[in-house]
């Protein structure tokens, strides 16, 4: 079955790129062997051979071929199908063959294993070229990316569950996405949330169910100047106004704190102990690291740190 | 409008998958091509390169031989040979060419060039930047979404370290680092022989076999607070394993102690950041989760910065020591 099946549709892909002239279907039908005799039974198979072959990519086009024609016909135009001439000197198959393990197992494998596949027949061998020493690799184990990726690809609305930080529960969200992008290991999908009018940036791993597309594909416009990579970024950090925290820091703790300091002096008042100048800007989120350090740090200024930090340490003691 | 949208577990959509007839189908229109361009090339080569048996490949090359066209003179287009062993395409028609990449196709990889050249100094800039701009050329306009699409590796500091193990590891010599490790709070002093590089979740790291240790491990570069190339080779022992990095970069062992924590909606985030074992969801946005940990500092640590948003449950000798690390540290503000 299988094997007839791809008999007729190499079949028919040859007769379609060896014809200048469009093709009506009863041309198809004569020329391309293994269609059923009943006319209506092969305009059926037809049609599911034509979604195929679009659907890997194999330009079909409809059109007529003169005037007089009515009924109008199919061809694969040559150009339109084949890869244009591309060679790679050994350093840059190198690379590309690094650059095919990035999505080793994850979402996009088979569309490198496919890429692959086509560059070798371009006579380009990517994968023998391969140094090793290296070996990047990006996950997608965020159910939300596959959808979220066709949504950017096609231009189409989606809607999805989100479950913002510190929110007990999931809202529904209305988003016309611009990109996806990877920032330090996180997925975020950036665009228009419809609902509220603006640009917002939301992270895949808070998705909540299944994504929905809402409306056709191609109704979404990217702004002109949108820089997806720039919005996650923004979003991501917080340029607020900063403060300087002295903090008490054991002798021969604190390296991380250290590392970051404005300033490290030893602490006159108590021998064994630094003062450590640091910059922040979000009282909650340094409480939090500070108070990780337990009896090795203590806050000196400015007061509401040393309050946020007593809390976190009370807390823990609950 | 698809379908609406029901809250739920999230599942995974299933990917659109093609008949095995057009995944024949897109390996016959790269076999002639694949053979054309390589004017005669060996049954056994071309069978691996595709991945299949040299009995699948006899059996495609035939499928390919037999294709005739019926009108409106019979006609067969396709005219090869594979005598001796040596395929040779003497008539290829119209598919002597592949077919163009795909959106999906053209932009993974291009997502994937644009990330390596992300890290500073990981590999040659200039090798990068020409495959890059010929893959867009070639690709067209199916190159275009991957604009749309961004990988941002984080190297804070990392590239002359990075510049520095990659000289390393051409020469075999061995490495000095002083190395932060932030879930003990110390610099630690150590040689290691580096095996590989690694870029995964966003982040670049050193794998090798760490003298002290006697171990495999993996530094993070933005943790490597100073790094010397030893005048000295490096030998890492047979028994060093690289890591399968697609297995996770940080798997648990049997040895490790299982860590229970209840968390509040404030401290979800935990979930999210390390890798848990068990998560349960405890209504209200509450969760329990599990973790296994072979260095239980690093969860008293973790403890005291949730305070109230996250509670160690099990084992009950780690929750009593996180109240005695937290009574201490109150003790200095009273």
């Amino acid at each position: 079955m299988s094997r007839r099946k791809t008999e007729r549709l190499l079949s028919l892909v040859v007769c379609l790129l060896s014809s200048n002239r469009y093709l009506t279907a009863t041309q198809i039908r004569a020329a391309v062997p293994g269609y059923p005799d009943s006319f209506d039974a092969f305009k059926r198979m037809f049609e599911r051979d034509k979604d195929e072959l679009r659907e890997l990519g194999i330009p079909l086009e409809t059109g007529v071929s003169a005037a007089a024609d009515d009924e109008p016909g199919y061809r694969i135009s040559r150009q339109a199908y084949e890869l244009p001439e591309i060679r790679l000197e050994r350093d840059e198959a190198a690379v590309l063959g690094l650059a095919a393990r990035v999505w080793r197992r994850a979402e996009l494998a088979g569309a490198v294993q496919g890429a692959l596949l086509k560059l070798r027949a371009a006579g380009i061998d990517a994968e023998d070229t391969i140094q090793p020493g290296i070996e990047p690799r990006l996950q997608t184990g965020e159910a939300a990316f596959g959808p979220l990726w066709e949504a950017v690809r096609d231009r189409r609305p989606v809607s999805f569950g989100y479950r913002g930080a510190g929110r007990s529960s999931s809202q529904q969200r209305n988003l016309e996405p611009w990109g996806v992008v990877n920032r330090h290991g996180r997925w975020y999908v950036a665009g228009l949330d419809t609902d509220r009018g603006e640009t917002r940036v939301f992270r895949l791993s808070r998705i909540d169910g299944p994504v929905s597309f809402r409306g056709r594909a191609g109704s979404v416009t990217v702004p002109d100047g949108v820089d997806v990579r720039e919005l996650v970024r923004e979003w991501d950090t917080t340029p607020e106004t900063q403060r300087t925290a002295v903090l008490q820091v054991r002798h021969d703790a604190g390296f991380g704190l250290r590392r970051g300091a404005s300033a490290v002096r030893p602490d006159p008042q108590h021998p064994g102990w630094d003062l450590v100048d640091v910059l922040f800007s979000d009282v909650g989120w340094q409480a939090e690291h500070l108070a990780s350090f337990g009896a090795d740090v203590i806050v000196t200024e400015p007061a509401d740190l040393r309050e946020a930090v007593i809390g976190r340490l009370k807390g823990a003691m609950a | 409008m698809t379908t609406a949208a029901a809250p739920g577990p999230a599942a995974k959509p299933a990917p659109p998958r093609v008949s095995p007839a057009s995944d024949r189908l897109q390996r016959l229109l790269a076999l002639v091509p694949y053979v054309v361009s390589r004017n005669v090339v060996g049954l056994d080569e071309t069978a691996a390169a595709f991945g299949i048996t040299e009995r699948e490949l006899v059996d495609d090359l035939n499928m390919l031989w037999c294709v005739e066209l019926r009108s409106p003179d019979p006609y067969c287009p396709i005219d090869l040979s594979y005598e001796g062993g040596e395929i040779v395409v003497s008539e290829a028609e119209s598919i002597d060419r592949p077919l163009r990449l795909g959106v999906d196709e053209a932009s993974a990889l291009l997502v994937a060039l644009r990330m390596l050249a992300e890290v500073p100094n990981l590999e040659d800039r200039s090798a990068l930047n020409r495959t890059i701009a010929k893959l867009e050329a070639a690709a067209g306009e199916a190159g275009a979404v991957s604009a749309q699409v961004a990988v941002q590796v984080d190297d804070r500091g990392a590239s002359t370290a990075l510049a520095q193990i990659r000289d390393a590891l051409d020469r075999g010599q061995r490495l000095h680092l002083s190395y932060y490790v932030p879930g003990r709070d110390e610099a630690t002093e150590r040689d290691v022989d580096p095996m590989r590089l690694l870029v995964v979740e966003g982040r670049t790291y050193l794998e090798g076999w760490c003298l002290s240790a006697e171990a495999v491990r993996l530094f993070r570069l933005d943790r490597v607070l100073a790094l010397t190339v030893l005048d000295q080779a490096a030998s890492v022992p047979p028994q060093a394993e690289p890591r399968d990095v697609d297995q996770g970069l940080f798997r648990p062992s049997a040895d490790d102690t299982e860590v229970e924590f209840e968390l509040s909606v404030a401290g979800r985030w935990v979930a999210e950041y390390f890798p848990c074992e068990r998560v349960e969801d405890l209504g209200d946005g509450r969760l329990r989760v599990g973790l296994r940990t072979p260095d239980t500092r690093w969860v008293r640590r973790l403890a005291l910065r949730l305070g109230e948003d996250g509670r160690v449950i099990s084992p009950p000798d780690l929750a009593a020591q996180v109240r005695e690390d937290a009574s201490a540290a109150l003790a200095h503000y009273t």
